[in-house]
């Protein structure tokens, strides 16, 4: 199975990488991590639909975004400041899930060229402690996005 | 009571992942294995102990003998605990890719 997308978790650690080729020249690529719109719409699935209540790209901008269950309902909100934004290079952002106990995570997006038509993301991400860090990637455990992984989740849960 | 460990947390012990690179060759008895490390005997029980709670180990009685397996089952489901949070980019990055092909404002760059 090919794996495109590529996650790094070290064992103990408190951060995780997460990289991704994209068949897609640098700009388009920057420029679907900075347009709400198309943010919007990659990040919206069957269970959600997501929508920025604010998304301000530029250096010291703020963010807010929700997401809201097929019934309409608001299941999930969070927010973040921008630290930086170095058009085609960089973003970093912080992260936090309101009324959640995952805390305040760090990311660091760096878009690099590869060719005309090809680029790549480097996503770090780095969570105030190696337990909130084990816990947002049990999370799509949780959520039930994976029907295929629901044992492992009865597994998992008995462990805790 | 027995407190059932994360097997997480099992794995993330450095002399507890080389007991089970041994193991994981062959079958070995608690003393097989202690003689492989420098820790004290009842050190290296404690982490079977762990190993086996966590069901990374098997236990056989074989006569008056304990052997240690290692059960590659339950490292694999180890090895898929990240696989649900990178499905869920994948899928993510997927969707983002045949937008974004698809988007096209400016028809004068001449891209196909």
């Amino acid at each position: 199975m090919e794996r495109k997308t590529k996650v790094n978790a070290g064992d103990g650690q408190q951060d995780i990488v997460i990289t991704r080729e994209f068949n897609l020249p640098l700009e388009l690529l920057f420029k679907a991590h900075a347009e709400a719109e198309l943010i919007e719409q990659w990040m919206s699935h069957e269970y959600g639909t997501t929508k920025f209540v604010k998304l301000e790209s530029r250096k010291h901008g703020s963010w807010q975004m929700e997401t809201t269950d097929a019934q309409g309902k608001v299941a999930f909100r969070a927010n973040g400041v921008i630290h930086e934004f170095v058009p085609n290079q960089k973003i970093t952002r912080t992260f936090e899930m309101e009324h959640s106990p995952f805390g305040v995570q760090l990311e660091l997006y760096v878009f690099e060229k590869l060719s005309d038509d090809t680029s790549k993301l480097t996503m770090h991400v780095i969570y105030e402690s190696v337990a909130q860090r084990d816990q947002v990637l049990k999370l799509p455990f949780s959520q039930g996005l994976n029907m295929a992984h629901n044992r492992l989740q009865d597994i998992v849960s008995k462990l805790k | 009571m027995i407190i059932r460990r994360d097997v997480f947390q099992a794995i993330a012990d450095p002399t507890r992942r080389a007991i089970l690179v041994l193991v994981a060759t062959q079958s070995m008895t608690a003393g097989a294995i202690a003689a492989n490390f420098d820790t004290a005997r009842p050190t290296v029980s404690k982490h079977l102990q762990i190993l086996t709670e966590c069901e990374l180990l098997e236990q056989e009685q074989t006569g008056r003998e304990v052997f240690y397996h290692f059960n590659p089952k339950k490292m694999k489901e180890v090895a898929d605990f990240i696989e649900p949070f990178r499905k869920m980019w994948d899928d993510r990055f997927d969707k983002l890719e045949n937008i974004m092909k698809k988007y096209n404002p400016n028809s004068n760059r001449g891209k196909k």
